[in-house]
Order: C-alpha cells, then sequence, then structure tokens
C-alpha cells in the first residue's frame, strides 16, 4: 500500500499563466477506493483549476461528511478548506463567501450531505444564488457505511447486496432549478472531457453553479443492477450537446456551421461556446430545462451536460448590496464611522 | 497503431533500459534488488552468469547502463549500478560450491583461445562446464589480458583480478602462457574443432611529428607503458608529464604517471574538454589528483636540445561544428605554445594487427586489414575460426568483449555439435505477477527521492604513494543499500488486460508522472501529440491496448513511467498488475 506518491513528475509538464504544473493544484494521496469515481472528479477540478491559471490561495474547497467530502484533501492542496458538519456544507460557505467576496468557492458533496442530511441547507442556498460551485458527487448510495440506498437512487436501482430501491429518487438538478439555481449541469466521472469544460464554466459563472456529477461506487454501487454503474451511465447517459470553454482573452478560433452552435459570455469575461445536440432543450430557459430533465427521466436515459444557464444572474451580494471590498478587509473605522454618522443616521430616520 | 504484442520478450526487454543498454545485458534490477535484500551472494551471481567478472567490473566498467538509467529524466543523476555491483562482490560469501561442475568425461571437442583477455574467458567459462577440452594461449605470465596489462592496480586489485580469472582457469583449462602466438596456420595445424581469438586491439598508434626521433627515448605509448609498469618493468618516469591524449587509457597514464614520480602532469587533448572520450567519472579521478587537462591544443612538435628532449610545441584551436556536427579545429593564434616536458605518453588511440595470422587460411581481410566477422555469430570466413572482444570490431571495452565471448561460445557449441550457427537461441523469458495482496507488493515499490549517493575515496596522501593502493573504497553496507533503493525496478512491467478495465480513468488521475492516456486509436504520431502528457522521445516505446468498450484505447508512454505501481494499485479490477519480467541472455548449451 502506498501511502504518498513519488515526488517524481513528468519534466515536460505545461506551465499554466501563473507558471505552475498540474503537481502544484495536487493533494495527498487519495484514500478512497481503488476505482472510485471520486477521485476522477478530482482529478478534473485539478486540472481545471491549473488550466484557469487560479492562484491557488484564491480558492476555498468546503465539504461535509461522507466518502465525497474527503476528497478536498486530494485536490488543491495549497488552498484554503473547511471540513464542516454533515449536511451543513452550504451555511459555512455562505458566511466565508460573505466575509470574503474575493475567493472562489468551491463546495464538494455528496448525495447523502445534499440530498438526505443537506436537503435544507441546499434547497436555501441554490436559492440565494451564492456565488459558489456545488458539485455532488453522486454515487446513489452511502458509500461510507456499506453501501444503502441514498435519496438519488432510482426506483429499482439495486445495489451489490441491495433489493430494489423502493422509493422515488430526488433529481438534485431538478430541485436546483426549483429553487432558483442560475447555472445547472449534470455529468459523469469518468467523462473527463464533458466534466472539465463544465468545472470551468462554474468556476467562471458568477452565482449558484451546481453540477451533479454521477460517481459510481465501486465498492457498493457498481454491479448490473445498478443505474449508477459505469457500464448503466455508459450506455444510457444522453449529452445536451457538448461544450468548449474560451478563457478570456482567448480568440475562439474553431469554425461550426452556423446555427449549431451559441455563444455564451461568463460573467469574468471568459465565454461558453455550446454545440447543441438535443434540440428541444434551450439551456437558457427553465421551463425548457425542467421539461427535457422529465422527459429524460420517462425514457430511462441520463440528460448530462449543460441543462440551464442564467446569464443575467444575480448573485447574493448584488442582492444584498455588499460592500466591493470584502468584509473581511473592512477595519475598525470602515465598519464603525463614529458618533456624527450616526446621528445622521437617525437624523434621516427621524 | 496496433496493440502492442508484450509477448514478444524484446518488448519489455526494452523498458528496462540499463538491461537493454549493457552489452551483456545483465539484469540489473534483478541483483539491486537482491544487494537491499542484503543477499549479495545471489546479487554476485546474478551478475557472475551474465558478465563474468562482477568484482573487476565493479570497478572498471564503462557503465553503459547509468546513461540509459530511467532516472536521469526525472533528476539529475542515475543509479550508481557499477559501484552496486562491486558492493555485492565486496560482500559475497564463497562461491565455489555454487561454480559449475565440470565434467569429468569431456565430450571430445577441443577448442584453442588465443588471447586470455575478458573474451577469451568468458568462451571458456561458457564451455568447460559442457566438457569442452579448451586451450588458452597468452604471451603474459597470466590471465587476464588487458584488465591485468592496462588497468592499473590502483583502480583494479591484483587480487580481485586474480579471483575471478582463476574461477575460469580453475575450470580445467590448460594454459599456455607466456607463449607468444605467431602463427594461426600451426594452432589450426593442431586439429581444433574450433579456434576462437581474443587477441584485442594490442597496438597503440602514434603521432609522427617533428623531433619525435630525436626525442623517442623519452616517448612512450601509452598501453604499452601502462603493460610496463604492471609488470614492474617501469618503475619511473620523469617530473614534467604530457599525456597527449582524451580517452580512458590517457586518464590511466596520466593518473599512473602521478605515482610514479611525476609532478607536473597534464593531459594535452586536440579536443574541446567536452568532446573527450573519456568517461567523465575518470576525467573527474584525474582532476581530483591535481591533473590539469589542456583541451584545444594540437601537438605539433617536439622540442629537443642537445639531443634530448625539452618539451612539446602545441597550437591553440578552437571548435567549429558544421550544420551537420561536423567538428573542424581551427587555430585562434598565431605562434605555438610550448610545454615543458621530461617524459610524454601518447595515448591516442590503439587498433587491431594481425601479423601473426596467414592470409592463405580462408580468413578474409577488409581493406582496413580487419577480418571479416559475422556481427551475430563472431564466425569468420573460415568457418572454424571465431573471433571476440576488441579483435572483432575494434577496441570497445571489457563489457563488451564478455558479450562477445558468451555470443561466440553459443556459436562455436552449435559449431561443434554440427547445427546451423545463424539458429540463434531465443533468450530465457519469465513474467510473473508480484502481487501479494489487495495493495501489496512483492517489491519495493515506494519511489527514494534520495540523490546519487558518492563512493568514497582513500586518502591522495595515500593513493598517490603506491600505485598499488585502491583509490576507491567502495559503498559500505549502508550507503550500498540506500543507493539500492534509488533503483526505480524497472523490471517490474506495468502490464494491462483490456478485458478487465472499466475505463474507471483511476490509474491515469494517481499516475505522478502522467504516462497514461485513454483515447481514440491514431498513428504513432498522431498519438504522441494528443496524450495526456507531451511523449516526444522517440527512442521510448507506446505501449497500446487493443479496442476498449468506449472504443477508445489505453496509450501509456513508456519513458518517465517510475514503475511505482499506483496505477495497479488504484486499478479496482486489477487490469494493471505489476509483473517481473526476468531476461536471460541464453547461454552455449542452454
Amino acid at each position: 500500500m502506498s501511502y504518498q506518491v513519488p515526488k517524481f513528475r513528468h519534466p515536460d509538464l505545461p506551465l499554466n499563466d501563473l507558471g505552475y504544473t498540474k503537481a502544484d493544484y495536487e493533494g495527498t494521496i487519495s484514500t478512497l477506493c481503488a476505482g472510485c469515481g471520486h477521485d476522477s472528479i478530482s482529478g478534473s477540478i485539478v486540472r481545471a483549476c491549473h488550466e484557469l491559471s487560479i492562484e491557488p490561495h484564491k480558492i476555498a474547497k468546503l465539504s461535509g461528511i461522507g466518502c465525497s467530502s474527503k476528497t478536498p484533501a486530494y485536490f488543491l492542496g495549497k488552498s484554503h478548506g473547511f471540513n464542516s458538519v454533515h449536511g451543513r456544507m452550504p451555511s459555512v460557505v455562505t458566511g466565508a463567501a460573505l466575509a470574503n467576496r474575493d475567493l472562489i468557492y468551491l463546495g464538494v458533496s455528496g448525495d447523502g450531505d445534499t440530498a438526505s442530511i443537506g436537503m435544507g441547507q441546499f434547497a436555501h442556498v441554490a436559492r440565494r444564488n451564492l456565488n459558489m460551485v456545488y458539485i455532488v458527487m453522486n454515487n446513489g448510495c452511502y458509500g461510507l457505511t456499506k453501501g444503502q440506498d441514498s435519496a438519488t437512487a432510482d426506483r429499482g436501482s439495486a445495489s451489490k447486496k441491495g433489493d430494489p430501491n423502493i422509493y422515488s429518487a430526488i433529481d438534485l438538478c431538478g430541485t436546483a432549478l426549483q429553487m432558483g439555481a442560475t447555472f445547472v449541469a449534470r455529468s459523469f466521472s469518468g467523462d473527463k472531457e464533458q466534466l472539465l469544460p463544465l468545472i470551468k464554466a462554474a468556476m467562471s459563472h458568477r452565482g449558484f453553479a451546481i453540477i451533479d456529477v454521477i460517481s459510481p461506487c465501486v465498492t457498493f454501487n457498481n454491479n448490473p443492477q445498478s443505474t449508477k454503474s459505469y457500464e448503466f451511465v455508459r450506455e444510457h447517459s444522453e449529452a445536451t450537446g457538448t461544450i468548449d470553454f474560451v478563457p478570456m482573452h482567448k480568440e475562439i478560433t474553431a469554425h461550426y456551421q452556423p446555427g449549431s452552435s451559441h455563444d455564451v459570455t461568463l460573467h469574468d469575461g471568459s465565454s461558453l461556446r455550446l454545440y447543441k445536440a438535443d434540440e428541444s432543450l434551450n439551456p437558457f430557459d427553465r421551463r425548457s430545462a425542467v421539461a427535457a430533465l422529465e422527459d429524460h427521466r420517462d425514457s430511462g436515459s441520463i440528460l448530462t451536460g449543460l441543462i440551464y444557464i442564467n446569464e443575467d444572474s444575480r448573485d447574493l451580494h448584488e442582492v444584498l448590496e455588499t460592500s466591493q471590498r470584502p468584509l473581511n478587509q473592512l477595519d475598525e473605522a470602515d465598519l464603525c464611522p463614529g458618533n456624527k454618522m450616526l446621528v445622521n443616521i437617525n437624523a434621516s430616520l427621524r | 497503431m496496433k496493440p502492442t504484442d508484450i509477448k514478444n520478450p524484446e518488448y519489455f526487454h526494452k523498458v528496462v533500459d540499463c538491461q537493454h543498454a549493457c552489452p551483456a545485458h545483465t539484469p540489473v534490477p534483478e541483483y539491486i534488488r537482491l544487494i537491499a535484500a542484503e543477499r549479495y551472494t545471489d546479487a554476485y551471481m546474478v551478475n557472475w552468469r551474465s558478465n563474468v567478472f562482477p568484482g573487476i567490473l565493479g570497478r572498471t566498467c564503462d557503465r553503459p547502463c547509468e546513461p540509459a538509467c530511467r532516472r536521469v529524466r526525472v533528476e539529475e543523476e542515475p543509479v550508481a549500478i557499477c559501484r552496486l555491483k562491486r558492493v555485492a562482490a565486496d560482500n559475497k560469501d564463497d562461491i565455489t560450491d555454487r561454480l559449475p561442475t565440470i565434467p569429468r568425461k569431456k565430450n571430445g571437442k577441443r577448442i584453442a583461445l588465443i588471447g586470455a583477455g575478458p573474451a577469451s574467458l568468458t568462451v571458456a567459462r561458457d564451455l568447460a562446464p559442457l566438457g569442452y577440452s579448451i586451450d588458452i594461449y597468452d604471451n603474459q605470465f597470466a590471465g587476464g589480458g588487458m584488465m591485468r596489462s592496462q588497468i592499473p592496480t590502483f583502480r583494479l586489485p591484483v587480487d580481485v583480478l586474480d579471483e575471478e580469472v582463476n574461477y575460469i582457469l580453475n575450470m580445467g583449462v590448460t594454459t599456455t602462457f607466456n607463449v607468444e602466438v605467431d602463427s594461426l596456420k600451426e594452432i589450426l595445424s593442431k586439429s581444433y574443432d574450433a579456434v576462437f581469438v581474443g587477441t584485442g586491439a594490442p597496438r597503440g598508434k602514434g603521432l609522427n611529428l617533428p623531433g619525435l626521433e630525436d626525442a623517442m627515448a623519452n616517448v612512450y605509448l601509452g598501453i604499452d607503458w601502462l603493460s610496463s609498469v604492471a609488470f614492474e618493468h617501469t618503475r619511473s618516469i620523469g617530473k614534467r608529464v604530457l599525456v597527449l591524449g582524451g580517452g580512458n587509457t590517457a586518464m590511466d597514464c596520466c593518473r599512473t604517471s602521478r605515482r610514479m614520480g611525476g609532478e607536473d602532469v597534464r593531459v594535452v587533448v586536440r579536443s574541446p574538454f567536452e568532446d573527450m572520450k573519456a568517461s567523465p567519472w575518470e576525467k573527474a579521478d584525474a582532476a581530483h589528483e591535481g591533473i590539469p587537462i589542456y583541451n584545444n591544443h594540437v601537438p605539433r612538435e617536439f622540442v629537443v636540445e642537445e639531443g634530448k628532449l625539452k618539451g612539446m610545441n602545441f597550437e591553440k584551436v578552437e571548435a567549429k561544428y558544421d550544420e551537420e556536427g561536423n567538428r573542424t579545429l581551427i587555430p585562434i593564434q598565431d605562434g605555438l605554445v610550448f610545454m615543458e616536458a621530461d617524459d610524454v605518453l601518447m595515448a591516442i588511440g590503439q587498433e587491431n594487427s594481425f601479423p601473426w595470422i596467414e592470409r592463405d587460411l580462408g580468413i578474409e581481410f577488409d581493406k582496413w586489414d580487419m577480418p571479416l566477422v559475422d556481427k551475430a555469430t563472431f564466425q569468420s570466413t573460415n568457418k572454424t575460426v571465431f573471433f571476440g572482444g576488441d579483435s572483432a570490431f575494434g577496441p570497445e571495452n571489457i563489457i563488451t568483449a564478455v558479450a562477445h565471448g558468451h555470443q561466440a561460445a553459443v556459436s562455436i557449441d552449435l559449431f561443434c555439435r554440427g547445427e546451423d550457427v545463424a539458429q540463434r537461441p531465443p533468450p530465457h523469458v519469465t513474467l510473473a505477477s508480484q502481487k501479494m495482496g489487495v495493495h501489496e507488493w512483492s517489491y519495493d515499490n515506494a519511489v527514494e527521492n534520495d540523490q546519487r549517493y558518492i563512493v568514497p575515496l582513500a586518502p591522495l596522501q595515500k593513493t598517490l604513494k603506491d600505485r598499488k593502493v585502491e583509490v576507491e573504497l567502495g559503498f559500505d553496507i549502508s550507503t550500498g543499500f540506500k543507493e539500492a533503493e534509488r533503483c526505480l525496478n524497472c523490471d517490474v512491467q506495468t502490464v494491462f488486460d483490456e478485458l478487465r478495465c472499466i475505463e474507471c480513468d483511476a490509474c491515469i488521475d494517481i499516475c505522478p508522472t502522467d504516462c497514461i492516456s485513454f483515447t481514440t486509436n491514431g498513428s504513432e504520431d498522431d498519438l504522441r501529440g494528443r496524450l495526456e502528457a507531451p511523449a516526444p522521445e522517440l527512442t521510448q516505446d507506446l505501449y497500446i491496448s487493443a479496442d476498449l468498450p468506449t472504443m477508445r484505447v489505453m496509450v501509456k508512454d513508456e519513458n518517465v513511467c517510475l514503475h511505482c505501481g499506483l496505477c495497479a494499485e488504484r486499478c479496482p479490477t486489477t487490469a494493471w498488475d505489476m509483473q517481473k519480467f526476468l531476461y536471460n541472455v541464453s547461454q552455449a548449451g542452454q
């Protein structure tokens, strides 16, 4: 058993705009089961942050409890981190984001941490459109406690030693849409080509961006009767289309037939180019997104890709009209302007 | 690209870079692991089987394995393979009971070996256990050839040499020493079943410069002078010595001069320092002994006054390279540079010479007066005469001579049994999983970050006084262990089974050096351009799987794989497995 990754790296690793290699965004060696989908998602997060040239100390990674919530130890070893209480990651992010709006907030959660114990917190953080990326590593079971069905397990799906699930599943994308999330996507841990641009786009979106990533539990839920196995997801997923993430300052060079693609400019100046595969979905229309999710569920397929994006999203800071300078940078003189100012305020209220 | 055929033993052989680079293909990682396990005798025997002279080579080898070591592709210095070999030799127990038994009843075939150097001794070692009667002829008083006459004792003590030469001479071979063979015809007339010529490249090249005739008394050919010192005919040299040449013989000459009375010893070489043929460590050893190397100096004349050598004149030059890398030396100043000298040693190269081989024996010679020898079988155009070592294709080194000896022995054995010498026997290969538990391997897969350890040296005051005091002290046991742990175990192969793979990407994510990619297939050029990390090193293969269910293939760039086993540890379905690949070149009678 290896307890650390060797120090040596490929001598020609590409450098990003900051002069860092991908290795500078890695964490410690994973202690999850071999083949866990979560590790692939960690790998995609590492690559996304490297390729976006984000300074590691400008990211805060927060999580709750569960296999998924252990992963922040395995990526972004030089970033800020907070491993919070079960299901309570959104509250901690909310507090942190209000105190320091300059960081990029990356919340990592699982299906138990989000759809069971944390359902209330999840609904409210979406509703408030907090500026964060919320990644759900969704394996449909409680892997840390021997694989019991979770609230996202599909009806009829069975884990390795279990009976078919008798309850209906919570669709986290559908819930997020209902609650007012402004960036909603679903992906698969085994499809980095799709997942990577989605993570980059989510990190560039201002507002609540959720990516529900189906991430097979190889130990308890990767059997033929499960709808969250590598094989089932590969066979049943239908992408809304493909997206290219184009960073700020980079020119779009690829040329495609007009009409088949659509460019979206994100808040930080980067842009997304969407190539639609499914003409019935309009990812700028919430009703269309909800309908597409329902249609695919009825037909037994899994809709992946970017499902909804609100280009005019106003995040919590804008809604609350908070100070542009982060709260943690305001000193006593800023926060306590003195008796004269108080008198003026009081006078204005008379 | 087509899926890689890992059943072809040459594929994984190439991945074990050190073993592949070794002319004798010694299983390097195998014996390094045995050293780490303190099994020195076993480590020695792995070497002895393959390179015959572990104690000698552990001190003197040219080390083609070390530049090939994978570690130089991820850090600065290779594993000290050569010096680890010496650790095995220094710490082994008595090995006599492990040597092959020599049959009392001979097979009736008689073989003559001309020269008792490394090539001939290897032939004897391989053939004597098979029942061949062996006669060795040499003009020196004992076996060893150039290992005895040209390698100074401060690099190779005589007792180390004697021990390993005697393992072979004690196999019941008949030796005829102190006799110069001056006619191959005479040897052939003794109706041997085969004759092996291992006479080396015995003739030193000289420089015929103005003044040489008058200076002759103080000008020597390097290799002749070295053997004269080794056999104690020469016991001193002048205080000021110029050594001409930039190869390892020049290094041996200058260092020996320092021990024979030379105080101002200089090496003067035509080429730039970087182009010198001497191994970097031999240049460093000379520098350590206070010997300056004057590069870019072309010797022009001997300066003689009153019939006595006063020194030499040199022309200072600069090397210019054209687009194809061809070098020209261009003079950079008017006039010559004078250097004083009492004696001059010329070590500018050596060549073959066969005045003793009659030209009517059916052995064809080429326009350079070299015998035509088959590169694989070492057979000459006279089917009973075989060549090996420096005498076959010109000066190389000990380990190459050993490799030649093994192959010539295979040929002689096939020839004497009436079989086709061109049908080379395949190598002995095993490939076995090293899995011991869920995440346990039977090899130490953790990668050590330690830098290369330095071999300690005896103090200069001691070594410069006596040419018989060995300079290098060798690694002690604990340093030897630490150095052995630096080995990456490149012979433990990453074997991929596409039928088991579920394409979870775990191996891609964990691989510290980004060797593994899953992508759609393409031509090699195309694939190399779109892997997880750049793969520009064309000499290193891509390992390609058959098509996976998603119609992609697994592509692994062998270049910087650390053989750490993490891909296999993180694989949920054991599609990756770490399997030890042992490759042994077939020897005579196997």
